[in-house]
């Protein structure tokens, strides 16, 4: 069979960038091994993690799920895009800090760019909606109470910005 | 785990995906969302040596309201169809399956027609559209064709598309008067699939009596169930009459559940019991009381 290659181009933390693709390759991949941003991570490879969401034009999605060719054209943010031009952190990474929201830090940027998307449309959520907003992300250390504590603070930091 | 390779279409008319799908017959497949297919692809349960993305389809993203019927472009990502004030006045009981499918970052990427191509029998559109009598759109090299729901799911994982045709989209009746519904469903965790569930649109008439009732049924056989003895039952009766747990006992009567890891069949059927009466309460609550 043919291997077919394609061209793609997209906006990357406000970067253009190109490469060539095998059309099976993930966005996750192609971000990581293409454009050197590793901070996506790859858990499962099969949708069921949530470490390697990003955001495609606006919205949080897996980026396991999304080949490259898909996104085509399309504005991507990743972890390393969230923070402040300069140095600095995000409100929501502030929050992972302070609250001690992550321990290996594998699943961190995949909790981090769920809750800067959940809480840029649902500013004010309550703790039941919290947890519903962050079941689609697993934490294998099972440090969820720290995350939940993060995401409750970065959600009353936002309240008060 | 990454997906073979394959080579890559991406059509912009519906006419050219259907062109690429009979030029490549059993070898193609369509992408729709991708949040079911890219996982089985990774997994190598699923091949396929051409895909074809209607992705870049945009005239297959969109709501339409009519008087009678709500149409929903096949492309329509879940997530914009959940927040759409159209389905939401016309079509509540599809906003409100909305919710229970994965999770937010899956129906962000995930398509109201991409649930049904991929029939999965736990599904929560599919439940919607065989319980509301919806049409499902499709378009082949032949002339554009309506199928019932009710035909549209042959099977777990199969429908009644043949291999040149593209979903375009769903029809959605509106029901009219004092109508409710409701969604409920048990999975053992968020966003999982359902062990089962049950959607439940009523409608009453003079004296509270149940004029009008379309329960369905997810998780509980091969494709999504409508409890039709148990509707038989309800239809008629004054509300406040009704023993809802009779009727979820009627409900899955005859179903066949799947028999695996998460769940027994009895299990599965006694779970289906009380969702379908706990859909039933709060669509009937709705009904009375808006």
């Amino acid at each position: 069979m043919e291997t077919q290659v394609a061209q793609v181009a997209m906006t990357v933390n406000g970067t253009p960038r190109r490469a060539t693709v095998e059309p099976r390759k993930t966005l996750a991949d192609t971000l990581r091994e293409d454009f050197g941003l590793t901070g996506t991570h790859l858990g499962c490879e099969h949708g069921v993690c949530g470490a390697c969401t990003v955001l495609v034009d606006g919205a949080a999605i897996r980026a396991c799920l999304m080949f490259a060719v898909q996104a085509d054209g399309s504005e991507v943010v990743t972890v390393e895009g969230l923070a402040p031009a300069g140095g600095g952190l995000s409100a929501v990474q502030r929050a992972f800090r302070e609250e001690h929201g992550l321990q290996c830090g594998f699943c961190t940027p995949g909790f981090v760019v769920s809750l800067t998307a959940y809480l840029r449309d649902h500013p004010m959520p309550s703790g039941a909606e919290l947890r519903d907003a962050l079941s689609g992300n697993l934490c294998r250390c099972t440090g969820y109470q720290g995350i939940i504590a993060a995401a409750r603070r970065a959600a009353g930091g936002m309240e008060d910005q | 785990m990454k997906a073979a390779p394959f080579c890559y279409h991406r059509p912009g008319t519906v006419a050219e995906a259907v062109e690429t799908l009979a030029a490549f017959g059993d070898g193609a497949k369509v992408l729709a969302g991708g949040q079911s297919l890219v996982p089985l692809m990774a997994l190598r349960l699923a091949r396929a040596e051409h895909l074809v993305d209607l992705g870049r389809i945009a005239a297959l993203r969109y709501v339409r309201g009519a008087a009678d019927s709500v149409a929903v472009g096949a492309m329509t990502v879940q997530a914009a169809a959940g927040r759409d004030p159209v389905i939401a006045a016309s079509v509540p009981l599809l906003a409100r399956a909305i919710p229970f499918i994965g999770h937010f970052q899956v129906r962000n990427r995930g398509t109201v027609g991409g649930s049904c191509a991929h029939a999965d029998p736990s599904a929560e559109i599919p439940a919607v559209a065989v319980t509301l009598d919806a049409e499902l759109e499709a378009s082949g090299r032949g002339r554009p064709r309506l199928i019932p729901a009710a035909k549209f799911f042959t099977s777990t994982f199969t429908t009644s598309l043949e291999p040149d045709e593209v979903l375009t989209a769903l029809h959605f009746p509106v029901w009219p008067g004092r109508s409710g519904f409701a969604v409920r469903e048990f999975a053992r965790r968020r966003g999982d699939f359902a062990v089962a569930g049950a959607v439940c649109a009523v409608t009453l008439g003079q004296g509270e009596r149940i004029e009008r009732v379309a329960i369905g049924l997810l998780g509980l056989g091969a494709v999504p169930l409508r409890a039709a003895a148990a509707e038989r039952a309800a239809t008629g009766t004054a509300a406040g009459d009704l023993d809802v747990t009779e009727i979820g006992h009627l409900a899955v009567a005859d179903t066949d559940p799947p028999d695996d890891v998460h769940a027994t069949p009895g299990y599965r059927r006694r779970v289906g019991v009380a969702m379908a009466a706990r859909a039933l309460t709060a669509a009937l609550e709705e009904a009375a009381h808006g």
